[in-house]
């Protein structure tokens, strides 16, 4: 049986602001849902608190809609129990990188087999426009009239620091490099992390504009793709190359080709995608997207499930009788 | 004369008996109390353990007290480093692990500081006499040494040159230099199961099975154990032997457990009655980590244990496992039940089946992580934001646990509601022997799970069973049964987000009647009362031990009173207003600060007298009945 993207779609009114990129994102994901070969009963979707968050509900699966920032360790415990659900998390990033940062970088490390999809607007949107722990120094909010002091993080350069076996980024705007990576994302066994750069019209409108403007993106925008050599401008005039050991930018006419980094996207070592994740630190000037990084890593969840079933080979079933005098027994008559 | 019997057997014979074995002198006694002290490395936990596995399987009843310092070491030698393991044996059913010891073993001058005040005037000092030097007797803060002052006068003092008994019995073991030490616990052990007429077969078959793999050690602790107990035939200084007999326990296979397997044990047998996988959530933490350690060696019985990155993440996964069908349990101590309130009332207002283990310990904060608390009983109960109400029960000794945790089960799941089982460090460590239960009398438990659509040929998750008021549970992986829940408040039926006010109170009201329903469904709280009382004595949790042998206590002085545990504490049992109407007063005894008195004044409008306190100990069974016979005014 074939689903349409209908059967991913729930009766529940959706309700993100008119022109928000969530409903890219929704519009993406269930296109892609109903173009796999998965049934729509072994995949659960689970979130915490914001904007992003209320994805579930609009899913036709099973789904969660939890508390701020626990998805992903509410997720662990969903992949833990039945590795073969296709386990799916959604959050923002107040949820993940701020009040949920810890079960973020723990999920990624254990290497649990689901997919996080992290909807960064740079901005809480529900809670009406405070900075973010993605927001820019000097960003002015509610919460931070004379401009934010608070540095941000680079969520890709996060997650491979937390031993994220898949990582990638892409844009609300791009429904076919969404598309792309949540393929790659679904298709990795492990946790999969996509940065997905999304636009909040109402309380950070235009924060990607410089990976999403026409005038702008081609100068901005390096496409990431396993084997390439990083290139990219409108005439792909520009190249990245090593420079001391950190990546840089430079013309590509100056550079001899073999100076040229070829993106390897399977290296057992995360040096150098984290070289290239720090080309940008935030969607400003040149900014990779695409795959950044994807191996394989045994799996927590397969981990625990194999234990279990060698465990019972080797002892048989257990058995409450021997269970409760296991640790000897004497008789009273 | 005090005694902890329990009333329901007759008063045994005072104990005194003297014979004689081979020109040793034979106390007869009906029971004895023996601590064991010494620094935290000197494996006193080790010693005691054996002695009470020894006297488990010679058949006498026992309980014990285990007490360790929150310091995995202490600086050697101090007092803050000291480690004890309190047993009491007896040949009748003895509830307590005993008020104050009669043998004392006190492996340095810091654990004879600790200890010595609590020893019976008659009572008998085992000394690791070359422990007593300057620099120990300095650390211990003595000025003088006791051992020659005259603090020890009137006791039964043996002064024995442990460590040189020890280095001489272990050569030739292959161990040498500090490690040769390490087995002066099995000397003083040795020497103790010869004083109690005890062989030493129970223990060495013990060694041989713990240590087989490290030869060397093994032998070492062999040797020490069996030069410990010839110590004990050769010096005529030891003219004096104890013995405890059997007691008659009734009729059944017995074993010897902490209160922290019997719950796990009790959690596996819940997952098994079920037929739901059990998935363990944990973050460690004293004194709880040890459900842990234990539910990790049963993946056989298919279970899951997950160590999470915090007590938060350990409750969010619990959950998780729960929405994908596991019987779903996350244990902790006080400050993680703190950590977990958030995510307890998610799983409370989606009616998700949950278990919540909390093993008290004293508080608030960090507190005093090894010492037993019942201070958490109100977080249990009311600890949550919002109208979160759920059911609360707690185990009230360690075998106890194993029937408390299958109970915590079946409610949870019938119900679908988080529920929170209470324990403490002292049910935790501590253990008693067991009558084993006819496991496969033990009933199934029943599952509420959506078969199919229950509206035409749609599925709502919150259409309910009218008799229990509890939802349907639709795991992923049924086809048709997709659905979401969620934290935001929900339609009745539907289970779509919904901000009607009526409809906020329609749920609100559903949820917290379907947890008060709960007390139509439990046992009604049994009231021992042979004489008519006027006077009841209320516990809860481990208090248990020591309320019942202090009621027996002040019975046999010839107070009236009244005895009844609770084991439900919310919702309580249905016959509570009839029980506490009964009676013209109520005493609660509690270790903290008068909670559930408060509880009971509160929900029946009734008069309590609160003894509590929060000394990091368990009541002693004296205190209880001292304070009974203060309120009879006798």
């Amino acid at each position: 049986m074939s689903y349409t993207r209908v059967d991913f779609q729930t009766d529940q009114e959706v309700r993100w602001c008119p022109g928000c990129g969530d409903y890219t994102i929704l519009a993406a994901v269930q296109n892609f849902f109903a173009g796999l070969d998965i049934k729509r009963e072994n995949v659960v979707f689970v979130s915490g608190i914001g904007c992003a968050a209320r994805f579930p509900y609009y899913m036709n699966t099973y789904g969660m809609h939890a508390i701020h920032g626990r998805a992903p360790a509410i997720a662990t415990g969903v992949a833990v129990a039945n590795p073969a659900l296709s386990v799916w998390v959604v959050g923002g990033d107040g949820d993940f990188l701020s009040i949920g940062g810890n079960h973020l970088i723990h999920a990624l490390r254990r290497n649990i087999d689901m997919t996080l999809l992290l909807f960064n607007n740079q901005i809480y949107g529900l809670t009406k426009g405070q900075y973010s722990p993605t927001s820019e120094p000097g960003k002015t909010t509610k919460s931070s009239p004379g401009g934010s002091i608070d540095y941000p993080f680079n969520p890709v350069s996060l997650a491979l620091g937390a031993e994220a076996t898949f990582v990638a980024r892409t844009l609300d705007m791009d429904r076919n490099h969404t598309t792309a990576m949540l393929k790659a994302a679904h298709a990795h066994r492990g946790s999969a992390l996509i940065e997905i750069y999304q636009n909040c019209n109402v309380f950070n409108d235009k924060a990607f504009i410089q990976l999403t403007g026409k005038a702008e993106r081609y100068a901005n925008r390096i496409d990431l793709v396993h084997g390439q050599p990083v290139v990219f401008g409108a005439d792909k005039e520009k190249a990245v190359v090593w420079d001391g050991g950190r990546a840089t930018i430079a013309d590509r006419n100056s550079v001899h080709p073999s100076q040229i980094i070829v993106h390897d996207a399977h290296a057992e070592d995360a040096s150098a995608a984290f070289a290239l994740s720090r080309l940008a630190h935030g969607p400003y000037g040149p900014t990779p997207l695409g795959i950044f990084r994807d191996v394989y890593r045994p799996v927590y969840d397969d981990a625990l499930q194999e234990a279990v079933t060698r465990s019972t080979a080797a002892r048989g079933s257990g058995d409450l009788g021997k269970l409760v005098t296991s640790l000897g027994t004497w008789t009273v008559e | 004369m005090d005694s902890d019997h329990n009333p329901v057997n007759p008063l045994p014979e005072a104990p005194g008996v003297t014979g004689t074995n081979g020109g040793v002198s034979v106390d007869r006694t009906d029971r004895m109390v023996i601590r064991f002290a010494g620094d935290s490395g000197d494996g006193m936990q080790l010693a005691g353990n054996r002695f009470t596995d020894a006297a488990a399987i010679f058949g006498n009843d026992l309980a014990t007290l285990p007490t360790f310092p929150a310091e995995i070491r202490a600086p050697a030698g101090t007092l803050p480093g000291v480690s004890s393991f309190q047993l009491q044996i007896a040949d009748w059913d003895i509830l307590t692990p005993g008020d104050r010891p009669g043998v004392l073993v006190a492996m340095n001058p810091a654990a004879l500081k600790v200890h010595l005040r609590d020893l019976r005037e008659d009572g008998i000092l085992l000394i690791n006499e070359e422990a007593f030097d300057e620099r120990n007797l300095h650390k211990a803060g003595f000025e003088t040494n006791p051992l020659e002052d005259g603090t020890l006068t009137g006791f039964d003092v043996h002064r024995v040159p442990m460590e040189t008994l020890t280095k001489e019995a272990v050569k030739g073991s292959g161990v040498s230099g500090r490690a040769v030490l390490r087995s002066k616990n099995f000397l003083a052990l040795g020497l103790l199961l010869w004083m109690f007429g005890r062989d030493t077969k129970v223990t060495a078959d013990w060694v041989r099975k713990k240590f087989g793999r490290i030869e060397p050690v093994m032998n070492a602790n062999l040797a020490a154990l069996k030069a410990g107990y010839n110590y004990g035939i050769t010096t005529e200084s030891f003219a004096r032997q104890i013995e405890v007999r059997p007691a008659t326990l009734p009729p059944g296979t017995y074993t010897n457990v902490n209160g922290n397997a019997a719950l796990s044990w009790g959690l596996v047998a819940a997952s098994v009655l079920s037929g739901l996988p059990l998935f363990y959530a944990s973050y460690p933490i004293t004194p709880a980590s040890e459900i842990l350690h234990e539910l990790v060696r049963h993946r056989n019985f298919g279970v899951k244990t997950f160590q999470a990155e915090d007590e938060i993440a350990a409750a969010g996964a619990a959950l998780g496992a729960a929405f994908a069908g596991s019987l779903a349990v996350t244990g902790t101590s006080g400050p993680g039940l703190s950590l977990k309130g958030e995510t307890i009332s998610l799983a409370m207002i989606t009616e998700m089946p949950m278990i919540i283990v909390d093993v008290q310990r004293g508080g608030p904060s960090t507190g005093l992580p090894t010492k037993p608390e019942q201070s958490d009983l109100f977080l249990a109960v009311w600890g949550r934001h919002g109208e979160s109400p759920l059911p609360v029960i707690a185990a009230s000794s360690p075998s106890d646990a194993f029937e408390v945790a299958i109970e915590a089960a079946r409610i949870a799941v019938k119900y679908m509601t988080p529920v929170i089982l209470l324990s403490d460090g002292y049910i935790a460590t501590g253990s008693e022997p067991w009558r084993l239960p006819d496991i496969a009398s033990l009933p199934r438990l029943g599952v509420p799970f959506a078969t199919g659509p229950n509206a035409g040929d749609k599925f709502l998750p919150y259409l309910r069973d009218l008799q229990t008021m509890s939802r349907r549970w639709a795991i992923p992986g049924m086809p048709g049964l997709e659905h979401r829940i969620g934290g935001l408040e929900k339609e009745e039926g539907t289970g779509n987000v919904s901000y009607d006010p009526d409809n906020h109170q329609l749920m609100t009201d559903i949820r917290a009647w379907k947890v008060a329903n709960i007390a139509n469904d439990i046992p009604e709280v049994e009231v021992d009362d042979p004489d008519g009382a006027d006077l009841l004595v209320l516990s809860w949790g481990s208090t248990y031990s020591a309320v019942k042998a202090g009621v027996g206590n002040a019975r046999r002085k010839g107070a009236k009173v009244a005895y009844a545990r609770i084991r439900y504490l919310s919702p309580f049992p249905p016959n509570m207003p009839t029980v506490l109407s009964s009676y013209d007063q109520v005493l609660i005894p509690e270790m903290n600060n008068g909670q559930l008195s408060r509880m009971v004044k509160a929900e029946f409008v009734r008069p309590v007298i609160s003894f509590s306190k929060v000394e990091g100990v368990p009541f002693k069974f004296g205190e209880i009945s001292a304070k009974i016979m203060e309120i009879a005014g006798r």
